[in-house]
């Protein structure tokens, strides 16, 4: 069988930090990824992102994937990393043994190591109408959009006005298409305001306290049906509203995606601040496993900030494990923890402090 | 001045649109306003984001202590280069000039939307919540972030409406 020193799976911006700081630490990679490339989220990202300078703000998302891309491609040359695309992991045995669909069969391999970086899947919202054409994941119109160049509808109802329905909106007003409203149902926006600031100045309302009661069409979408909503989040009788709309977008939240872990007895906890369920995991990313790692959004649903700094500290932290390295790693790990701690020092990473808490106390 | 800590208005959070007091500590006073353009930045809550800070050549941007503090701008140092404007992922800087002797200003704005209007143009000045305050004419048509190739649009409005208009439509296009 296939043998491997450290297997990443998943080539997101968190896979992808993790196999280039595991490669420059020492050791061998492999890194697989089931679409045909590399990006993971960030290929659909065509707004400047956030964060400090020292991790690429300011830079469009499709364009750190390029970066990174290119850094990656720099080690396989050199023979220090195989990249496989359209590779997807199946299978998770005892031992360190998995299984993985490649080119039309089934392959096993057995890794020392193992970071698990396979991110999150969207939210659906529950209500009558949503299995109408038309009702789509916010994620999946931004493939659509960005990446096959299609756009699929006009007049669009965006629900939840957190950062991701609040930059989804924006990239379809860029689009050509039209928003019609964003409704949020917590009384505040979640995402940040200037994001907000910036669709409200193009004319998007912002209904907050409200929420979709139902989507309404012949054979597809044809108008959605907001309300307010009270303290507790009912809909309040009377104050329903009809929007003429033809598509819904839906950017209600992420699950982590790690149904492989679960399958082969790691630990989970139920943390709603980190997105729900989530495989535990310590302050260096391990996980009940001893030779199992996590990073990025299967992590705890963050930013693509955070996901590159945690997947560089896995990929460090194998190495080491590994015996690659030398002290001036221990360095390295102290100052991306510091880095972390930082980043999610403000007042919209409460959440995510509160999440690590619980995830400390088990 | 300490804009960290500052409470946020509920119109804020809940709509997006800045009221006066939201805005009133991050204005110049009147003095610098009559010399030459400033960056204005409407950046009212900790997020962890600094791009402003490191794209001013001129450290304008007061440096941060931390990474989610709020962007604060020494008027006495921003020489109004507008080199921040393009590098903000909230586009939330704009450049303002109001030292001017017709009694009109200039205000440069982010643009990502194409096809890209054209210098002389006219355009629909639109308001913070997207409804048209008066025609304006595109004064510059400016992309020099090699960053993120963020156009920078510059119209030429009526001086009261510095704090009021925020975007622009052209005239050939349908509203959203
Ligand atoms: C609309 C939107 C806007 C955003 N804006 C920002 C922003 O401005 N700033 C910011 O910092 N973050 C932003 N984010 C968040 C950011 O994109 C994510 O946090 C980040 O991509 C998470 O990285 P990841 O590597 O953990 O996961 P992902 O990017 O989801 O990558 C996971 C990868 O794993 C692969 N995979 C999954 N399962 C398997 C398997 N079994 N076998 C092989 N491969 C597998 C997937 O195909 C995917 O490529 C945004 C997200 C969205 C949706
Ligand atoms: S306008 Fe120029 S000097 Fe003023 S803050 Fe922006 S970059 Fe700095
Ligand atoms: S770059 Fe823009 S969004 Fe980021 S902190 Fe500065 S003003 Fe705010």
């Amino acid at each position: 069988m296939e043998q491997v020193e450290v297997l990443v799976i998943g080539g997101g911006p968190a896979g992808m930090m993790a196999s280039l700081s595991a490669v420059k630490t020492g050791a061998r990679v492999t890194l697989l990824e089931r679409e045909a490339r590399l990006g993971g989220q960030l290929i659909k990202q065509t707004h400047k992102f956030f964060g400090s300078y020292k991790e690429y703000a300011g830079v469009r998302g499709i364009e750190i994937v390029d970066k990174l891309t290119f850094l990656l491609k720099e080690q396989e040359e050199k023979g220090k990393i195989r990249i496989l695309t359209e590779a997807e992991l199946v299978l998770f045995y005892q031992e360190q043994t998995l299984g993985y669909t490649y080119k039309g069969s089934l392959r096993t391999l057995k890794a020392q190591k193992i970071i698990f970086t396979t991110g999150a899947s969207e939210r659906m919202l529950p209500f009558p109408g949503n299995d109408l054409p038309g009702v789509y994941a916010a994620g999946a119109i931004q493939t659509l959009m960005n990446v096959n160049g299609v756009l699929p509808g006009e007049k669009y109802l965006m629900v939840g006005a957190g950062n991701i329905g609040l930059i989804v909106s924006y990239q379809l007003l860029q689009a050509g298409a039209s928003v019609l409203g964003v409704v949020e149902a917590m009384p505040r926006i979640g995402g940040y305001l200037v994001h907000a600031s910036k669709i409200r100045r193009m004319g998007v309302p912002i209904y907050t306290s409200h929420t979709i009661l139902e989507a309404r069409g012949k054979d597809k979408v044809e108008e959605a049906v907001i309300t307010v909503v009270d303290n507790k989040y009912k809909p309040i009788t009377g104050t329903e509203k009809i929007l003429k709309v033809d598509a819904i977008s839906l950017a209600v939240g992420l699950n982590p995606l790690g149904e492989l872990l679960e399958q082969r007895g790691i630990k989970f906890c139920f943390i709603p601040e980190l997105g729900g369920f989530v495989p535990w995991h310590d302050e260096n990313l391990k996980t009940s496993h001893p030779d199992v790692y996590v990073a990025g959004d299967l992590a705890g649903i963050e930013e693509a900030t955070t996901a590159m700094l945690q997947g560089e500290l896995a990929g460090l932290v194998v190495a080491k494990e590994l015996r690659y390295g030398n002290l001036e790693e221990q360095d390295k790990i102290n100052l991306i923890t510091q880095r972390l701690k930082e980043f999610r020092a403000g007042p919209k990473s409460e959440k995510t402090r509160e999440g690590q808490i619980k995830l400390k106390n088990g | 001045m300490d804009n960290q800590n500052r409470k946020i208005s509920r119109q804020l959070t809940k709509s997006g649109i800045p009221t006066k007091t939201d805005l009133k500590p991050f204005l110049p006073s009147s003095k610098r306003k009559r010399k030459g353009a400033y960056a204005l930045i409407e950046c009212f809550e900790e997020i962890p984001c600094d791009p402003c800070f490191s794209a001013c050549p001129f450290k304008s941007v007061k440096e941060f202590a931390n990474l989610n503090d709020i962007p604060v701008i020494d008027f006495k140092k921003c020489t109004g280069c507008g080199l921040c404007v393009p590098e903000c992922p909230g586009l939330a800087i704009f450049l303002i000039n109001e030292d001017r002797d017709d009694g009109k200003a200039t205000i440069t704005i982010p643009y990502e939307f194409l096809p890209l209007p054209e210098k002389g143009e006219q355009v629909w000045a639109l308001n913070r919540v997207g409804e048209i305050e008066g025609e304006a004419k595109v004064v510059e048509v400016k992309t020099y972030s090699k960053k993120n190739h963020t156009t920078v649009v510059t119209l030429l409005i009526p001086r009261e409406k510095v704090l009021t208009i925020r975007h622009f439509r052209r005239k050939d296009q349908n509203e959203r």
